[in-house]
């Protein structure tokens, strides 16, 4: 029963989304990023492709081919909150690795996994386009510079705290 | 380079010798060695302070206060109070206004006024999300002209006259590029601005949509004036959040005002300006990529010909100009081709954003005149090498550009003469690497990144930026043999040739300089296993 | 809008953005961009908000600005006064913030300590 609720909740909202833009290709970006935006595991479903692919008229498979081409996309369950370490040849010449070694150890995770708690999936980028204030890292939509190993445990921290 | 803790300017002028600025100055050097400071204050002589009829004239940093009316007895106090106690001297202070703009830090690369700021103007200096501080510091005024003033393809002469060229990496002239998409008839026509801005190492074009969203805008209205399109799209990669975000509004204002949508200012023109965000992926900055990935497909690159210009965006015409040239339009259609022309060299004239990184002291984007040396990037607005330690090589133009070892030190920063030694301008971003780097640890750095970002549509590509990252990892890992550097030359020059488009073919930029310059350092990771640097771990993988 | 409206808004904010015999006093201008914002600018900004919200300040504005392109000097503070040359402070934190607060902005002292630049940009 709650299940089910939850689950016409989240159509509705979906529907929404995609309503929001015309029934055209060249919205399908915009959709994807809307939809797992949605997602608090920031990823999208097997009914948020069906349910796009309707919409744009195109077949199940072009949406996948797409969403797999674009590394901001998932289809496996990510954290709330997703890192996305900047590996750009400046960030990798000021202390980036070191700080990223660190980085690890805090979550007890690698490149590419989710904490057990469900909170950060750690991912590497190639330029954050932060490299005055290199090394750089980006939480969600945030973005953090200067990072020293003491910095990356205070930010860890503080959205371990905003999480619970 | 030593560093003071105080520094006092003596202003030299007509005005301030006759008041004795000499003697003040002995007077000043005398009781500052006389105390013992000489280590830690600087006397400097500068030009006129911009104060006259107020006698000698004194400016000390960082507290930047004036003093005027000063004597030579008056020397004794200053030092005391001021230098040596930081009280300041109320009685010689200056307190009316400047007749001209007062100076920043002695030789402080954080002075603006050192640079040649057209595209940058309004950067750090307006409330972005405020349009009509844009409008206040003479935004639109370039529309405006156009629209009352010019036709279509007198705008067209005026860019073409001005020499501007592509700032996105490959150069080609602007107004060409228009002249080609005015010609052909279409009923649709576009206008896209490239600001998937993913090299490594770049973040100008960010800089400007974050500072100055409102000049892209007015850019890409006067490239849809003077090409005859009616629509335009801004592409921007979907990490630049912040850039998105005021782009976006800077969009909705412009719309509020009308200077966006149908019949602007009430005249004939119409023009809607869209977003896109992108979502990862560097291949999309190459322009038909971008188009496919803006047709909401994988952004894999067309073949071309044809080109976007003919035939880009749903088979019509389309110009795709990028961020750093749209922003310098207003400017040229403001002031003229001749004035562009008078900045920088003559064969890439105007100005430049270069993206400063690594191991100087200021990291930073700056804006100068075309044909600035690589020394004077580093050492003038770089303000020179960290931590003391020597210069060793330079990767210009990002992942994709070259390295450039101490020889090239004097020479000009632009397409042509780049160009002449083989290596690219490409973004302009300047990545600064001391003596405690190894290079090979950077080739494996940035063969890793062409690896992940290979799109994966052309064979050479998918297959030899795969190939090319093991080959590094060997060396890097103490496992390569005398044959490795010849292979990957080998394989990077067939990738030159081969792929599909320019990201599998510039491959061979970094590695071949890299090669060429520290040709010994890579042999000695070779022949003697060993990392001078001390940065590879030998022996692991 | 009509040419004529676009021509009264430059000119008007040509005489606001000079700052010149208004009811403000000083605009304290915080650099946000992402340098700026990745550097800890938000949280520089929140605290003058709340230091001239404590103080009542009412001569006092804080204004945005993108970045200026020295980004090892993020975050960057700009305090513009009338009659006085800009000071631009760099590496701000929301403790130095503080001290700008009660000896710039209050008391009108210059903390040197802090000082990138003084210069008079462009306004």
């Amino acid at each position: 029963m709650v299940q089910n609720l939850a689950n016409s909740k989240l159509k509705e909202r979906r529907e929404k989304i995609l309503r929001r833009y015309p029934p055209k290709r060249d919205s399908l970006l915009y959709i994807l990023h809307d939809l797992q935006d949605l997602n608090p595991q920031n990823y999208l479903t097997s009914e948020d492709v069906k349910a796009v692919s309707e919409y744009l008229g195109i077949s199940v498979g072009e949406v996948e081919s797409v969403i797999s081409f674009y590394s901001m996309f998932s289809r496996k369950p990510r954290g709330r909150y997703v890192i996305r370490f900047c590996s750009s040849p400046t960030c990798h010449l000021l202390e980036g690795p070191r700080v990223l070694e660190e980085l690890k150890k805090l979550l007890g995770i690698e490149v590419g996994q989710t904490t057990g708690d469900g909170l950060f999936t750690l991912e590497m980028t190639s330029c954050l386009g932060a490299c005055g204030v290199a090394p750089a890292m980006m939480i969600n939509d945030e973005i953090y510079g200067n990072l020293t190993p003491f910095k990356v445990k205070e930010i860890i921290e503080s959205y371990r705290k905003k999480g619970k | 380079m030593r560093l003071y803790r105080s520094h006092v300017l003596v202003g030299m002028d007509t005005f301030t010798l006759l008041a004795g600025a000499r003697k003040v100055k002995e007077h000043l050097i005398r009781q500052i060695e006389k105390r013992g400071l000489s280590d830690e204050i600087k006397v400097l002589e500068t030009g006129s302070l911009g104060i006259t009829n107020r006698g000698v004239v004194l400016l000390i940093y960082p507290e930047g206060c004036y003093y005027v009316n000063v004597k030579p007895e008056d020397v004794p106090e200053i030092v005391e109070e001021h230098l040596l106690k930081g009280r300041t001297v109320q009685r010689l202070l200056f307190k009316g206004e400047l007749e001209r703009k007062a100076v920043a830090l002695p030789e402080s690369p954080l002075d603006v006024r050192r640079q040649s700021r057209v595209v940058l103007q309004n950067c750090g200096v307006i409330d972005p999300e405020n349009i009509d501080e844009y409008i206040g510091r003479g935004g639109y005024e370039a529309l405006e002209r156009a629209l009352f003033q010019m036709k279509p393809q007198e705008v067209i002469e005026q860019v073409k006259r001005s020499g501007l060229v592509g700032r996105g990496g490959a150069g080609f002239p602007t107004g060409l590029k228009w002249e080609i998409s005015a010609k052909v008839a279409s009923e649709e026509k576009y206008i896209i601005c490239n600001a998937d801005e993913g090299e490594p190492g770049t973040f100008k074009d960010r800089v400007i949509m974050e500072g100055d969203p409102h000049r892209v805008i007015e850019g890409m209205l006067l490239a849809g004036y003077a090409v005859g399109a009616n629509k335009g799209f801004i592409y921007i990669r979907g990490e630049y959040a912040l850039s998105i975000q005021r782009m976006e509004k800077a969009i909705k204002q412009a719309y509020e005002y009308n200077l966006l949508g149908s019949n602007i200012l009430e005249t004939n023109f119409s023009f809607d300006l869209e977003m896109r965000k992108g979502a990862g992926a560097y291949v999309c900055g190459e322009e038909t990529a971008l188009i496919e990935s803006l047709e909401g497909k994988r952004g894999e690159p067309r073949n071309k010909p044809p080109y976007p210009g003919t035939c880009g965006l749903w088979g019509k015409p389309t110009v795709v100009n990028n961020v750093e040239t749209l922003a310098n339009i207003p400017s040229i259609i403001v002031k003229g081709a001749d004035w562009f022309r008078s900045l920088g060299t003559k064969e890439t004239p105007g100005t430049k954003l270069y993206t400063i990184l690594g191991h100087v002291v200021n990291q930073g984007v700056i804006e100068v005149e075309t044909g600035i040396t690589l020394r004077k990037i580093i050492f003038d607005y770089g303000g020179g090498m960290k931590n003391g330690r020597e210069f060793k090589a330079a990767l210009v133009g990002g992942a994709a550009g070259c390295f450039l070892g101490k020889d090239m030190l004097d020479v000009k920063m632009d397409y042509t003469t780049l160009k002449s030694y083989k290596a690219v301008l490409g973004s302009g971003a300047v990545l600064v690497m001391d003596t405690s780097t190894c290079i090979v640890d950077m080739l494996r750095c940035i063969l890793d990144f062409f690896k992940r970002e290979s799109c994966g549509k052309c064979v050479p590509c998918r297959m030899g930026t795969d190939r090319l990252y093991r080959l590094i990892v060997d060396i890097s890992s103490g496992k390569g043999t005398k044959d490795h550097p010849k292979l990957m030359l080998e394989l990077a020059q067939m990738m030159n040739k081969a792929s599909f488009c320019p990201l599998g073919q510039s491959v061979l930029l970094p590695l071949s300089s890299a090669f060429k310059y520290f040709e010994d350092e890579v042999m000695e990771h070779i022949l003697d296993k060993r990392c001078p640097a001390g940065v590879c771990k030998m022996g692991e993988k | 809008m009509k040419l004529e409206e676009l021509r009264k808004i430059r000119e008007r904010m040509g005489s606001e953005l000079r700052l010149r015999g208004g009811k403000v006093r000083i605009r304290i201008v915080v650099g946000m961009g992402t340098s700026g914002i990745a550097a800890g600018a938000r949280e520089v900004l929140r605290t003058f908000l709340e230091e001239i919200e404590k103080r009542k300040l009412n001569d006092v504005v804080v204004a945005q600005t993108g970045e200026k392109g020295f980004a090892s000097k993020e975050p960057l503070v700009e305090i513009i006064e009338e009659d006085r040359s800009t000071v631009v402070y760099g590496n701000m934190t929301p403790e130095k913030a503080r001290r700008v607060m009660v000896e710039h902005i209050v008391n009108g002292n210059v903390v040197g300590d802090y000082v990138v630049a003084i210069a008079n940009p462009e306004r």
